[in-house]
């Protein structure tokens, strides 16, 4: 098996310092492999859009990484200068953004918007040879060339959501971190610019981290899918098992209350609200909502164990299964 | 006989934009519906952006009037609501608005919204009772009284901020709740509890409920009956059972398809030959038109209506011209339910289809 691309090792993220600092990302250790798409899939507060700014090491003060490594190809990111980042982004890992609306420079049109992109990191790029790839990156996302000459405000929500992954995918990176690329989009649109994104990522051999909280749009895009649930991962596995045979209470829960198409039944929510993360309770984080809680669940937290080839859960109802 | 207690008779609308009104869009084709008056039902109204899903909701809430036909309250037009009418209307008909952020004056307590409401309704005597109503309310829709009241807005999660929007309208028990996406910032997991919650509390105090969305997993899952818009326009509406699982109108379909379910392996990859952002059917032909696999050359030409294809279904689209055509307060019978019997008296009501002639 190939050495992990993106691997990251028990990484920690504070916002504030000192005893009132909100433990966002509290010990989250994954990895991706070349080519795969991987989905970081949370709720609001679970940290995961945290962890996607601290892979670009995006994160602005008061968030600071406090502990752990994220390597790319070997390299800790989280040591680099602030120089050095800029020249990995969108070179070796790019990022489609949440809300392409705010990302896009309003007065600029699509065309210098991803020439600026592509000049930064090549500087002797002649301006015709940038505009040929611009034209070219437009049509790999499904838009004609004669949107380079349009400004963000002529396109609509999934156009503008095409022209961020054409700008993050311009310098060929390795992997793509996209942070909820179509939550603002309806279903239909959100559908096309997800299978623009498998396409690119497939002809690209780039790997992808889809953060998110839609857990259909989880089934249906990614690979392999690990939950995270107040700062930390739960479990980690192959998709298609993690959705047939959830092993962690919130996992199951959290399928359990998703509504189908397929006959109707009673919606079932997960009692309880999440925990403060200035203060998270002892043990296991989820302890005090689940149903299954036993003593030593508030005692100490249960570890992550490999139950199955590639499957991963951090709780004790599994450790027999060792 | 029992008459709706909203009543909505080809009610639509037009925004004029530009200078002196010379540009406009139709928001809403009209729509016929019965709310309320019958046994608890909940109705959703599903669409995507620019549907006219909220232009709808706001209708039938008469925070704005319609360009043509009109929302009845009792029997009586919303814009002729004077006095103890409109407070009986204010009471009767509640709203549950998506933004659980906004709703709320970040100097207040966010229980003020309920002792205001108790208070102005008078709900209760003031003190422990009108207190013990507002607890009671909080406890129906899962939250803990002594962890809600007294709180501030921001001390308080979106989801809880807006289980005190459900509480409330529960509260003032009226007979109609119209729901504007009351759970699309909400996590999934919360999502569930909210509308249980809602549904539960609407059949045991007999509550009519619209709920407007653009999520039709949680409109199967809560609704009885359904109305799909696609840009202004109701394609397909009726039993929701029948919409969603067997979807006649190839827009139904494509939205019905485009649904990531939660279950890996789902059909969802395949591919769509729908143009990525069409511009819009031509005007005066069916608005789906340029995105239709099975266009044809009469889709260009007319707006089809609403064909009933079965008992508890209609459907605009000229695939299924066969079928007669639905009239209004046809239409409105196949929103409001299981409530057939009302039917009689409301179409004895004169006039039903005044509004639908003015286009």
């Amino acid at each position: 098996m190939t050495a992990p691309l993106l691997d990251v090792q028990d990484l920690r993220v504070h916002y504030g310092r000192s005893d009132g600092a909100v433990r966002a990302v509290d010990g989250l250790t994954f990895f991706v492999r070349e080519g795969e798409k991987f989905g970081l899939a949370g709720e609001s507060g679970c940290g995961k859009s945290t962890s996607a700014l601290a892979f670009l090491g995006l994160l602005r003060s008061p968030g600071r990484v406090v502990g752990g490594r994220i390597l790319l190809d070997g390299v800790d990111l989280t040591r680099l200068s602030e120089q050095e980042l800029r020249q990995l982004r969108f070179a070796r890992i790019s990022l489609v953004p949440q809300g392409a609306m705010n990302s896009l420079n309003p007065v600029m049109r699509v065309r210098d918007q991803i020439a600026d992109t592509i000049a930064a990191h090549e500087p002797r790029v002649r301006r015709a040879d940038a505009a040929v790839r611009v034209g070219a990156l437009l049509e790999s996302v499904g838009l004609r060339r004669e949107v380079a000459r349009l400004y963000p405000h002529e396109l609509s929500g999934g156009m503008k959501q095409r022209v961020c992954i054409a700008m993050a995918i311009a310098l060929r990176p390795r992997i793509i971190i996209a942070d909820e690329p179509t939550s603002a989009l309806d279903v239909v649109v959100q559908r096309q610019v997800l299978q623009t994104l498998d396409d690119v990522q497939r002809r690209l051999g780039a790997a992808v981290i889809l953060v998110g909280h839609d857990m259909g749009v989880m089934a249906q895009f990614v690979d392999r899918i690990g939950i995270m649930y107040a700062g930390t991962l739960v479990e980690i596995g192959p998709v298609a098992e993690v959705f047939a045979e959830p092993l962690h209470p919130y996992t199951r829960l959290l399928i359990a209350s998703l509504p189908s198409l397929g006959g109707k039944r009673e919606l079932r929510g997960i009692p309880g609200l999440p925990p403060s993360l200035v203060s998270p309770p002892p043990g296991c984080r989820f302890q005090p909502r689940c149903p299954w809680a036993m003593d030593r669940c508030a005692a100490r937290a249960p570890e992550a164990a490999e139950v199955r080839p590639g499957h991963w859960v951090s709780c004790f109802l599994h450790e027999a299964a060792r | 006989m029992t008459i709706p207690v909203l009543d909505a008779r080809g009610v639509s609308k037009v925004f004029r934009t530009g200078v002196l009104g010379g540009r406009h869009a139709v928001a809403l084709e009209p729509v016929s519906l019965w709310l309320g008056g019958g046994p608890s039902t909940v109705t959703a109204v599903a669409g995507e952006s620019g549907s006219g899903k909220t232009t709808l909701a706001r209708l039938l809430l008469g925070i704005i009037p319609p360009t043509a036909g009109a929302v009845l309250y009792s029997g009586a037009d919303l814009r002729a609501l004077r006095g103890r009418e409109k407070t009986a209307f204010r009471k009767d008909v509640q709203a549950i608005f998506q933004d659980p952020f906004e709703v709320y004056n970040p100097f207040y307590r966010a229980d003020r919204v309920l002792w205001t409401a108790a208070r102005k309704f008078q709900l209760a005597p003031p003190g422990a009772a009108r207190r013990e109503l507002i607890e009671q309310a909080l406890r129906a829709v899962g939250l803990r009284p002594d962890e809600t009241l007294g709180r501030y807005p921001h001390q308080l999660s979106g989801g809880q901020r807006q289980r005190i929007m459900v509480a409330r309208a529960l509260m003032l028990r009226p007979r109609v709740i119209i729901a504007d996406e009351p759970v699309s910032m909400i996590d999934a997991s919360l999502r569930a509890t909210i509308l249980d919650a809602l549904g539960r509390q609407a059949r045991a105090l007999d509550i009519s409920v619209v709920y407007i969305t653009h999520d039709l997993a949680t409109a199967y899952q809560i609704s009885e009956t359904i109305l799909v818009l696609y840009r202004g326009a109701t394609v397909e509406c009726g039993d929701v059972e029948l919409v969603i699982t067997q979807p006649q109108h190839p827009y139904t379909q494509l939205l019905v398809r485009s649904i990531p379910q939660p279950a890996p392996g789902a059909s969802w990859a395949a591919s769509e030959p729908a143009p990525a952002d069409g511009a819009g059917g031509a005007a005066g032909g069916c608005r789906f038109a340029d995105r239709c696999p099975h266009v044809m050359p009469i889709c260009h030409r007319r707006e089809p209506p609403l064909f009933r294809t079965a008992d508890r279904r209609a459907v605009a689209c000229f695939l299924y011209a066969d079928a007669p055509e639905a009239a209004p307060s046809e239409v409105a019978s196949l929103t409001s339910g299981p409530r057939d019997l009302a039917a009689g008296s409301a179409a004895a009501a004169p006039d039903v289809a005044e509004g639908s002639g003015s286009r």
